[in-house]
């Protein structure tokens, strides 16, 4: 580990955050003739050379496949994939390894709960109660399902421009037959920070099975499913610094038992006869195929890395980036903010009053900005704002106010272009 | 101001995007009606064909979208009307090629020539051919018998 597991126990305010950036090479870059300022980190995180060169020296060194084999290399990589597990359970303080079921993502842990849980469990009649800030990929696996299975989908409200959830409906509408409530922990739109451990004992107390999308949270914010108390919870490496294509699905011990498996293959099985086979122990029944190795070692050294510096941390630099972020964005005539002004993470969302989004992050792209433009995975909550597509500007611990600053002259400037 | 972004947002293009040509329904007689969308970034936008035989009379869009693919729909508007269906979609060709290779040679002295630019934009193709693609789509749909251009369809497209 890099130096910075030293800033362990500091607080936000003794972490070193310019040196950190350093870690990032690809951070140290001109795009345009000028210089990058990485401001999608909701889409993904760039990586620390400790997460590029911990996968470099797995293929270097102990390239092999887990589980089979008896030899040294085997044995090598079956130790690196298992104890990427066990840093997983930590990092989500989930306690047993048995329910870390890596997947290639967020996306398909949900799709995995949707198809093996909804399937068993979901009946003609059935709800799943889902919320109007929903990510596509936590829309359309329950839209699926539920067609299969004549169940039907409801939504929590989200109330208007200040994005958060209308909780005074969360009551009836899972009293209304709900069989599953999942929901995001924080949006990737509007960057509201949901209260997940309240809305899973809201659930708790009417038999609801709870499953948290973390892909927005897990990276940015301490995540312990203790204290959330979800049946299922899921994240994606990609955005805590990790690798692309690998992800965790977390189970709860008692869901385990009754989940059926997913898809088939090599190492779910724990003996297989022509016509009958019986699976392997969790999570091993939930992981067919040879699974991402060089990922799994990458995320490991990604939470790694992430908890060097302390989540709290990262949540306190982030939030200041965002309140800054809210506070300077405002002084341009005519924008548009979108999403809670507190109890934020590091994320704003908006529209200038004369220019399109689209033409908002290709004029920014022009000045070293990546942004992100467009529905951002969210059409049905857009058009329930009544709007296209926003701006987005994320932020993570190796962005400063400087760079805002920077962005706001720009926006500025694209502002006073399309206004003529 | 923004460098390279000039080529892109030319001075025609942003009054073509600031004040929309043939930027309205059309009510009356009834006309072909396309819905196009770019699920990039969820612009969606209405065209309304009105046919004269095989000749484009009257050719109108609605909807909200970035400069470019409103700046777009508005000089394709202008472009074909009046045009034979054959005509229309050869000039469709055109700036297709044109808006991928930055050719502008067939369109010189043509306000479309303003559109070379977006091919130095690759993600922007898309926003500069919603209206086209809805044109196109549009055109390909068959008439009633009387064929007068009177038949009401409604048909979702996607850009490219």
């Amino acid at each position: 580990m890099p130096e910075t597991t030293s800033s362990q126990k500091k607080n936000a305010d003794a972490v070193d955050w310019r040196k950190l950036k350093k870690d990032f090479p690809i951070l140290d870059q001109q795009v345009h003739g000028v210089p990058l300022v990485y401001f999608d980190n909701a889409a993904t995180t760039q990586k620390p050379r400790a997460v590029i060169d911990s996968m470099s020296s797995y293929y270097l060194e102990d390239n092999s496949n887990v589980h089979r084999g008896v030899h040294e290399l085997s044995n090598r990589a079956t130790s690196a994939y298992e104890s990427a597990r066990k840093r997983a359970a930590e990092f989500i303080n989930a306690g047993d390894t048995r329910g870390i079921i890596f997947t290639r993502g967020t996306t398909e842990s949900i799709n995995l709960v949707a198809q093996a849980w909804g399937d068993a469990n979901f009946k003609p009649g059935d709800r799943i109660l889902l919320t109007e800030m929903e990510h596509h990929s936590n829309i359309v696996p329950w839209q699926l399902i539920a067609e299969r299975t004549d169940a039907e989908l409801i939504y929590v409200p989200v109330t208007g421009d200040d994005g958060r959830l209308d909780l005074t409906r969360l009551e009836e509408l899972l009293s209304r037959n709900v069989k599953l409530f999942a929901f995001t922990h924080v949006s990737n739109t509007l960057g509201t920070i949901n209260p997940a451990a309240e809305l899973c004992a809201m659930a708790r107390k009417h038999g609801v099975t709870t499953l948290v999308d973390a892909a927005q949270s897990a990276g940015h914010m301490p995540v312990d499913v203790a204290e959330i108390g979800c049946d299922f919870l899921a994240f994606s490496g990609h955005k805590v610094c990790g690798p692309t294509g690998i992800g965790v699905l977390y189970v709860k011990g008692e869901m385990l038992e009754k989940l059926p498996p997913w898809q088939g293959g090599g190492e779910m099985i724990s003996s297989v006869d022509f016509f009958k086979t019986s699976w392997n122990e969790p999570p091993y029944k939930f992981e067919a195929g040879t699974p991402n190795i060089a990922g799994a070692v990458g995320l490991h050294a990604a939470m790694d890395y992430l908890d060097g510096i302390g989540r709290r941390n990262i949540f306190e630099h982030d939030r200041e980036l965002g309140r800054y972020a809210w506070r300077r964005l405002s002084e341009i005539p005519g924008i548009r903010l979108l999403g809670p002004a507190d109890e934020r993470i590091g994320l704003v969302s908006f529209l200038l009053k004369d220019a399109h989004a689209h033409d908002v992050t290709t004029f920014a792209d022009q000045r070293g900005f990546a942004l992100r433009g467009g529905h951002h995975c969210n059409q049905p909550l857009m058009r329930k704002l009544g709007v296209a597509s926003t701006v987005r500007s994320s932020f993570y611990f190796y962005n400063d106010t400087d760079e805002i600053d920077r962005l706001v002259d720009v926006l500025i400037q694209i502002q006073k272009f399309f206004a003529g | 101001m923004f460098g390279d972004l000039d080529d892109l947002y030319q001075d025609i293009i942003l009054d073509y995007s600031r004040n929309p040509r043939n930027f309205r329904k059309i009510e009356s007689p009834p006309a072909r009606v396309v819905e196009g969308h770019n699920p990039l970034c969820g612009d969606e936008l209405t065209l309304y064909l009105l046919m004269d035989g095989d000749v484009v009379r009257d050719v109108a869009f609605e909807g909200a979208g970035c400069a470019i693919s409103k700046a777009s729909a508005s000089a394709m508007t202008t472009a074909v009307k009046g045009k034979t269906r054959s005509e229309a979609l050869k000039v469709l060709e055109n700036f297709h090629d044109m808006v991928t290779s930055g050719n502008a040679e067939v369109f010189e002295d043509d306000k479309l020539a303003a559109f070379s630019g977006v091919h130095k934009f690759p993600a922007r193709v898309k926003c500069a051919m919603l209206g086209w693609r809805a044109l196109e789509s549009s055109l390909s749909s068959t008439d009633d018998e009387s064929g007068a251009g009177v038949s009401v369809e409604k048909k979702t497209i996607t850009t490219e």
